[in-house]
């Protein structure tokens, strides 16, 4: 799946977005999270428990519990200050 | 009914024409426009002043979420026409930002239904704000305010 990360949380990771292939036990978004954390001390710091993110699976914001089922993109970004 | 993320400018009174064009319904037009404004942020001992910004949004995600809000007003008021127009990239103090119009019969429902989209969006719109101070780049963090504004649209 792809992961795409937005505003400071892109520069913290490194990349705006890479393709992942988490194990099969990765099964929703808050257990992608925690997987995630363990590729790069920028994965770490940006992904931290703790951070006020939040996360969109296929476009659509979610909660971490949500599951990842056949998810094509999850993305992660801080709190919306648009408008 | 229409949602726009474009980097131009946009004209208001062309945008206006356009929405209400051929609709003799449409009794009451409320409008909102958000402009950048010159802020200025107090760093140590310094007072910075912000002369300019760059929003960075969600291609796809933004549309999506914008026509959900749109939807979710002309479910809970009598709407004729509603346009969504938002401005991405980089933008200066005095900028036109977002554009909001809603056109309904009655001007309740178009006061209503333009400040919750307002709210919503601020809230629910994948944007985010890189404000250039002096002294570098600075991410705009989220206002309880502006939870607080689109909370008290939530249905009892």
């Amino acid at each position: 799946m792809r992961v795409r990360y937005f505003a400071w949380m892109k520069r913290t990771v490194g990349v705006p977005e890479e393709e992942v292939n988490p194990p099969a036990n990765v099964r929703t978004v808050g257990e992608l999270v925690e997987w995630l954390r363990s590729r790069s001390a920028g994965h770490a710091e940006a992904l931290a428990a703790g951070a006020a993110f939040g996360a969109a699976v296929d476009q659509r914001t979610v909660t971490f519990d949500a599951p990842l089922a056949d998810a094509r993109e999850v993305a992660f970004f801080p709190p919306f200050t648009g408008g | 009914m229409t949602v726009r993320v474009q980097e131009a400018d946009f004209d208001i009174g062309a945008e206006l024409d356009r929405l209400t064009e051929g609709n003799r319904r449409i009794g009451g037009l409320a409008v909102f426009v958000g402009l950048v404004r010159e802020m200025h942020t107090r760093d140590g001992l310094h007072r910075e002043r912000i002369d300019a910004m760059t929003l960075e949004h969600y291609p796809g995600m933004t549309e999506r979420a914008l026509e959900e809000i749109e939807a979710e007003a002309q479910r809970r008021w009598p709407l004729e026409a509603t346009l969504i127009v938002h401005r991405h990239g980089r933008l200066e103090a005095g900028d036109r930002i977002v554009l909001v119009a809603v056109g309904s019969p009655h001007r309740e429902a178009a006061f209503e239904a333009c400040e919750f989209l307002v709210d919503w969006l601020k809230t629910k719109a994948p944007f985010w704000k890189l404000e250039e101070t002096p002294s570098g780049e600075k991410w705009v963090e989220a206002h309880e305010g502006d939870d607080a504004a689109a909370a008290r649209w939530a249905k009892k």
